[in-house]
């Protein structure tokens, strides 16, 4: 069983939305119609996104750190969003484990959204109808375009290579040798939901290094300590 | 969450409605034992169901209101009965006009005075169409009850709701409401029954003291499984917020928080607490020493009210766990 998901690096992702945008570029326009905005120029603009780029800060000053953390869709393994949709209209894909909304379905009684613990779905203001990352299933399933064009917009528009797209039910796909190597992890494990999408963590390279290694105790360009002067015999006079 | 007044006006009504039709089965049942005199079909029975439709068609008019657009009744809401298997508002969907059915064939039943018995179980109980109709509808209104409750407790992460007591709750401000209301209608239509409704209505507000009390009791000490730390899988206690990703608003600063100070909430939980479960106690204890025909309809009325703020509540004291990535604008 193939189950399409992204696989996300914290420590590669520099928080520019880059993926924000191109996801919104793409869906906007896509197969199914526009992700509306309201009064998008106006004091309290409000709008329908996919994905958003998060920022938080770790620990406490001097020693913090800031996350940049991408949030959209997990795809579920165990989509709790999906056995309560009255209508059928939430479905997950059953040869790539996709997570769907039909648009035409749905009647927009936001209870999967209440069902979804990460809150990655949101009511079209207008539409007003469930709407939800699709890990861009027109792009990605569409076989007039070239391989390395079949990836969802986030990830062909990340300039850092944050994000990774495959299958992580493949042992030996990109994602899955990710998350076995990097130490992928899911959010919110404790329900039990099996997120597909998984996030790398924060991962500091560090050498051992001791203070001897520094400096050479035998430098022979050191001239405030000059090496000993030999006494006695040396190595060479005693072998052979 | 944030408490969608559809929802609200939904339940309450519905609840009181499933209350009521459990009384008016239960007086006839009373009667037919010998227990109480028997009440005349149509200005009792039969309008008694009336109240009870009408009630429905209320909660179901602002369940309408709860679809995405409003013509999606039309053109959409009938694949809400396709995922019973799945869903509990699927079978909610199914339980509701179902149980409409069922109290409007009772209505009927009893206005064309179809009520000469079929058969007699062991020469003492006369069974006839209206008897059988009410028990299926009693039994149709328990399953309505279960499966509005259950909406709210199968959404596990919502821990506030995820409980058994959500269920008691469902049920017995139902039978409350319905009950109180039965004693105004036997009240207002000059029925002898108005002791006997509000004996019954004042029990069921007790219980429904009790264990909403428990579940209140319950949320106050509730510990959240979702943290930020399992949240964004960062292993540190120190977690801020810098930014949510946008300046203006969404679906998500929308949807899932009340937006009331914690003041408003409590106001508003002394509030309920007096209106469900003191007051109407208080009145029907004094319109069964007084004999007044108004004080029933006070109560229920109180109560009513008392309920939409009840319900209000229960919205806006579940948590959801997604209001842990949306802190801080930025």
């Amino acid at each position: 069983m193939t189950q399409l998901a992204l696989v996300i690096d914290l420590n590669v992702c520099v928080g520019c939305h880059a993926c924000v945008t191109s996801c919104k570029e793409w869906n906007t326009s896509g197969w199914a119609g526009p992700m509306v905005d309201q009064r998008p120029y106006d004091a309290d603009p409000m709008g329908t996104f996919f994905n958003r780029v998060q920022t938080f800060e770790v620990g406490e000053f001097p020693n913090t750190e800031t996350v940049h953390f991408p949030k959209s869709c997990l795809h579920c393994e165990e989509p709790p969003c999906v056995p309560v949709c009255p209508t059928g209209a939430s479905y997950k894909r059953e040869d790539n484990g996709v997570v769907l909304v039909d648009y035409d379905k749905c009647i927009g009684c936001k209870y999967c959204s209440w069902a979804c613990p990460y809150g990655v779905r949101e009511l079209d203001g207008m539409q007003k109808v469930m709407k939800k990352c699709t890990l861009c299933i027109d792009r990605i399933t569409d076989e007039s375009k070239p391989e390395s064009e079949r990836k969802p917009a986030c990830v062909l528009a990340c300039p850092t290579s944050a994000r990774l797209f495959g299958d992580v039910h493949d042992p030996d796909s990109e994602v899955s040798v990710m998350i076995r190597e990097e130490g992928g992890f899911q959010l919110m494990p404790e329900w039990g939901t099996q997120p597909s999408n998984h996030y790398l963590p924060r991962r500091k390279t560090r050498i051992q290094i001791f203070e001897d290694e520094l400096e050479r105790v035998d430098n022979p360009l050191d001239k405030e300590h000059p090496l000993p002067a030999a006494t006695g015999d040396t190595l060479d006079d005693v072998t052979f | 969450m944030h408490p969608a007044f559809s929802v609200i006006f939904l339940t309450t009504l519905i609840g009181a409605a499933q209350g009521m039709f459990m009384a008016l089965v239960t007086g006839q049942v009373y009667s037919m034992a010998n227990l109480l005199e028997p009440q005349d079909n149509v200005t009792f029975y039969f309008a008694g169901s009336m109240i009870t439709l009408v009630l429905l068609g209320g909660g179901l008019a602002a369940a309408v209101f709860h679809l995405g657009k409003p013509s999606y009744f039309l053109t959409r809401a009938w694949r809400g009965v396709t995922q019973w298997w799945t869903s509990w508002l699927s079978r909610e969907l199914i339980a509701l006009p179902a149980f409409m059915l069922l109290v409007a064939l009772y209505g009927v039943v009893h206005y064309m005075g179809w009520t000469s018995p079929l058969f007699v179980i062991k020469g003492v109980i006369p069974v006839d169409i209206s008897l059988i109709i009410g028990t299926l509808g009693v039994l149709m209104a328990i399953v309505l009850y279960v499966c509005t409750a259950m909406i709210y407790v199968s959404l596990r992460f919502l821990q506030e709701w995820h409980s058994s007591l959500t269920v008691a709750n469902f049920i017995l401000f139902g039978l409350a409401s319905g009950f109180t209301l039965t004693a105004a209608f036997s009240a207002w239509s000059g029925v002898d029954l108005v002791g006997f409704y509000g004996t019954w209505a004042v029990v069921f507000t007790m219980l429904a003291a009790i264990t909403r009390g428990f579940s209140m009791l319950r949320n106050r000490r509730i510990k959240h499984k979702s943290t930020m730390r399992s949240a964004l899988g960062i292993r540190h206690t120190k977690i801020t917020q810098r930014s949510m990703g946008f300046m203006g608003g969404s679906f998500n600063t929308r949807e899932y928080f009340h937006g009331k100070s914690n003041a408003t909430l409590e106001s508003v939980r002394l509030f309920f607490m007096a209106c469900v479960f003191a007051l109407p106690v208080a009145l029907l204890a004094a319109s069964n020493a007084m004999e007044s025909e108004y004080l029933p309809i006070l109560a229920f009325l109180l109560q009513y009210i008392g309920l939409l703020a009840e319900r209000w509540y229960f919205f806006a004291e579940a948590k959801h766990p997604q209001n842990l990535y949306y802190q801080t604008v930025g």
